[in-house]
């Protein structure tokens, strides 16, 4: 038995969460779930967690502030605040793969709507056009022409928030009908899936098929290269291969879902995951 | 295992008895998302809907 406890950080209990739950209860873990609907946040009193937390809650907002408020208290957070706020961002992202030279899609990022207009004239058509923010293909849209960019730029202009101004248009991937998603745990890829839609977005929330990738170096090294540009932890790469065959990261997901890798791989990826967060701190 | 009616549709909707507060359960008959908000005696609540800035 473990004397450390561990703060499993969630507002929802999702099939990831429950084998992460199952994971620490069999190596006899001290745990508990703390949902952050509850926090109520006193700066520089005593910590609200001890020991260290695992950060899984699906709301980037509430996910950040409580990592940065049990960090100001001394606990320990996996993912930490800075890797949230970078995975949570496009832009942010995208300027971290710059400056780690990790490769990744011709990504502009633009302020305003005849910005982001020029921007696709720039990358050229078809564009891809991302919010900064956002999950699981949401709002992401592949622009075949000008006329089409203008149209549904001028669409997210009238969404409410400053947010929803900045914008990352992307070269967009003639890929293979797949992508790869690559989970990192501290800074070792442990599993790799194919995602296969006939859709262009591939995501696995949008139904995309998961199937058994193979690690090879070069996709095990532009993972933990693009896991190390956003200060690594438990991420999920996603990697993009043109008809090539050339590999490049996409983004980095701070709060990673891998029930559907866990079908394709015989690791125990919640266990993986525990064993990392204990030797955070132990 | 017991059974909870649907908040939305009011059909019997199967707890399991490892259920765990915050956890999401789909209803077979309406499709709704349901969150446990109680499991002793097992409660269930409409589950948030999904904000703009949830996700992985």
């Amino acid at each position: 038995m473990s004397d450390v406890d561990v703060a499993l950080v969630a507002s929802r209990i999702r099939a990831e969460e429950r084998a992460l739950l199952e994971a620490l209860r069999a190596r006899g873990v001290r745990h508990h779930v703390l949902d952050p609907r509850e926090l109520i946040i006193e700066p520089n009193r005593s910590p609200i967690v001890d020991g260290v937390a695992l950060i899984r809650e699906i709301s980037l907002t509430s996910a950040r502030y409580t990592a940065r408020a049990l960090e100001a208290t001394g606990t320990v957070t996996v993912n930490n605040s800075s890797v949230i706020e970078m995975c949570g961002d496009k832009a942010l992202t995208a300027l971290a793969f710059a400056r780690h030279g990790v490769a990744t899609p011709r990504t502009l990022v633009t302020l305003s709507q005849p910005a982001a207009v020029q921007a696709c004239d720039e990358i050229g058509y078809p564009a891809v056009i991302k919010p900064v923010v956002g999950s699981w293909g949401r709002l992401v849209a592949r622009v075949p022409d000008q006329e089409t960019a203008t149209d549904l730029l001028e669409h997210r202009s009238q969404l409410p928030g400053p947010q929803h101004r900045v914008t990352c248009v992307q070269d967009w991937v003639d890929k293979p009908g797949r992508d790869i998603r690559v989970l990192i745990v501290g800074d070792q890829p442990v599993a790799a899936m194919y995602r296969r839609s006939e859709h262009w977005r591939t995501n696995a929330a949008l139904g995309a098929e998961p199937a058994p990738c193979r690690l090879t170096s070069d996709l095990a090294k532009l993972a933990t290269d693009a896991a190390r540009a956003v200060g690594s932890g438990v991420l999920g790469v996603d990697v993009v291969e043109d008809n090539d065959g050339r590999l490049m990261a996409l983004e980095v997901n701070h709060g990673t879902e891998f029930r559907a890798l866990q079908s394709v791989t015989d690791v125990d990826l919640a266990d993986a995951i525990v064993a990392h967060v204990l030797g955070l701190v132990e | 295992m017991s059974t909870v009616a649907c908040p939305d549709c009011a059909a019997d909707v199967p707890v399991p008895g490892e259920a765990l507060v915050s956890e999401i359960l789909v209803c077979r008959e309406c499709d709704s998302e349901l969150e446990v908000v109680g499991v002793d005696p097992p409660l269930l609540a409409r589950a948030p809907e999904v904000e703009e800035d949830w996700g992985e």
